[in-house]
């Protein structure tokens, strides 16, 4: 492989990403619809139908186009390591101008735009390393407006898993309409303070509608997703059944002194996508 | 109720609308953000002219994704979340004259306090909706500030037609939409206890 064929590769990741909706995202919407009345049933058609059009279009589905986030999952033995970091910022760079993506880094300090979504730490790059000569590279666009409903709570460990689920329920209720809802909901239970938000994050990729594999986690985000649709908030705050279209929550070993609960929204329009490389440079898309 | 309406709204027109009204709007837009909510009032404290009269336009909290240079097309132009605007939107409401505000996910007592004694009306738009607004979206007439502020920042003026559905949140005459439905959420949610 090239850099160029990387760089291209990433470009075209980002493009995908932001201007298609993904099936299990449009599958929930297309079911909450079936469930609604007035107004929620209108917003949650408006979000079909804009999906729709942007597919139809090519332009994103929405103007907020994200921080761009991608998640590397390479195997040890994959041949092109070097070249991924320096793709995924060309190619981003590259999917700006030509997408385009809505320039969305700026200097904290000078409060300047970079005007083409790379500066310090952007695009945001998570790695794991796994066995393997193959790599998987998901792009997650992420939006501010849900990204600021985003929280972490250090609770004492007596409150425990009950005061944990709700401090989310009641976060959600308080988020009200601002993070585009319905939203899904990453949660990391446990851990350390950053672990626990790279978890909630993280649990994102998991498809909407699937359930973590430990069981009693999987009973929680039953749980949650029921209460949180019953607080009423419903789809853009205007009231409905609908509030969530799921809960994903992962867990790690937390310290005896710690119980932190990190909630990571992410607004309806869940973008996504992804791409594995062989060894040999043959790319398998998704999303 | 649906109604039709077009910029410059008068007070009547607004005060007759209520919160939960359907609206489509055709007429002027003119994007603030944050950083253009402070520096339209900067200029205002300052007794300097705003490049245009927002009192005669609707304020739409959007960073509109644009392609081009000089010639502008917009590509996808959503609300962003309107609350961020809360703090400014008061003054922006009584010195400046706005009559109508578009945005979503709600607003805060202020700006309804504001809305209720000077005449003007919040009504949110579907987020993230951004292609179907973009359709609405007639012609760019102008953009101001954006070498100053940056793309999504800058005051960008866009003429639509039958902008919507916009649902009426904050009404001029004490009604509210979204800030009822998140009050008794949070209530059914201290109500809540897991298993």
């Amino acid at each position: 492989m090239t850099p160029e064929e990387m760089a291209a590769a990433v470009a075209e990741l980002m493009r995908r990403a932001v201007t298609t909706l993904p099936g299990d995202v449009l599958v929930a919407l297309r079911q909450a619809v079936a469930r609604e009345e007035e107004p929620a049933r209108n917003q949650l058609q408006a979000m079909l139908d804009n999906a729709q059009a942007a597919a139809h279009t090519g332009a994103p589905l929405c103007q907020d186009t994200g921080t761009p986030t991608f998640f590397v999952t390479t195997g040890a033995e994959f041949p092109w390591l070097s070249l991924i970091r320096p793709a995924i910022r060309e190619g981003v760079r590259r999917a700006t101008a030509a997408v385009p993506l809505r320039p969305n880094a700026v200097d904290p300090l000078s409060g300047v735009n970079s005007g083409d979504n790379v500066g310090r730490h952007v695009p945001v790059i998570y790695w794991e390393v796994v066995e393997g000569d193959r790599c998987r590279i998901t792009a997650l666009p992420k939006g501010g407006g849900s990204e600021n409903m985003s929280t972490l709570a250090m609770l004492r460990p007596s409150e425990g898993l009950p005061g944990a689920q709700r401090f989310i329920v009641d976060w959600m209720a308080r988020a009200g309409g601002k993070p585009c809802p319905p939203t899904v909901v990453g949660v990391g239970l446990g851990g350390g303070a950053d672990l626990a938000l790279h978890l909630a994050k993280r649990s994102l990729l998991r498809p909407v509608g699937g359930r973590s594999p430990l069981p009693e986690v999987a009973r929680m985000e039953e749980a949650l997703v029921e209460a949180i649709n019953a607080t009423g908030i419903g789809p853009m705050g205007l009231g409905g059944r609908t509030t969530v279209l799921d809960v994903h929550v992962d867990i790690a070993h937390r310290h005896p002194a710690s119980l932190p609960v990190a909630i990571v929204v992410q607004c309806w329009a869940h973008r996504r996508a992804d791409v594995t490389i062989s060894p040999r440079g043959e790319m398998t898309w998704s999303g | 109720m649906e109604r039709m309406i077009t910029t410059p709204l008068s007070e009547e027109a607004v005060r007759s609308l209520r919160a939960g009204d359907r609206v489509y709007l055709t007429g002027t837009l003119a994007t603030l953000r944050d950083a253009a909510h402070r520096k339209a009032l900067a200029l205002h404290r300052a007794g300097q002219p705003l490049p245009l009269d927002l009192s005669r336009v609707a304020v739409y909290h959007c960073g509109p994704l644009v392609r081009g240079d000089g010639e502008w097309r917009v590509v996808a132009a959503g609300p962003t979340t309107s609350s961020r605007m809360e703090d400014a939107t008061p003054e922006l409401i009584s010195a400046l004259g706005v009559r109508m505000i578009v945005g979503k996910g709600g607003m805060g007592a202020a700006t309804a306090a504001a809305c209720q004694r000077h005449g003007c009306l919040y009504a949110v738009y579907t987020g993230g909706a951004a292609v179907l607004a973009a359709r609405a979206v007639r012609r760019v007439a102008h953009v101001y500030w954006r070498e100053e502020l940056g793309e999504p920042e800058a005051l960008w003026v866009l003429e639509v037609e039958r902008f919507g559905p916009l649902t009426v949140d904050i009404d001029a005459v004490g009604g509210t939409l979204t800030a009822d439905v998140q009050r008794a959420a949070v209530d059914r949610a201290a109500g809540w206890n897991p298993e």
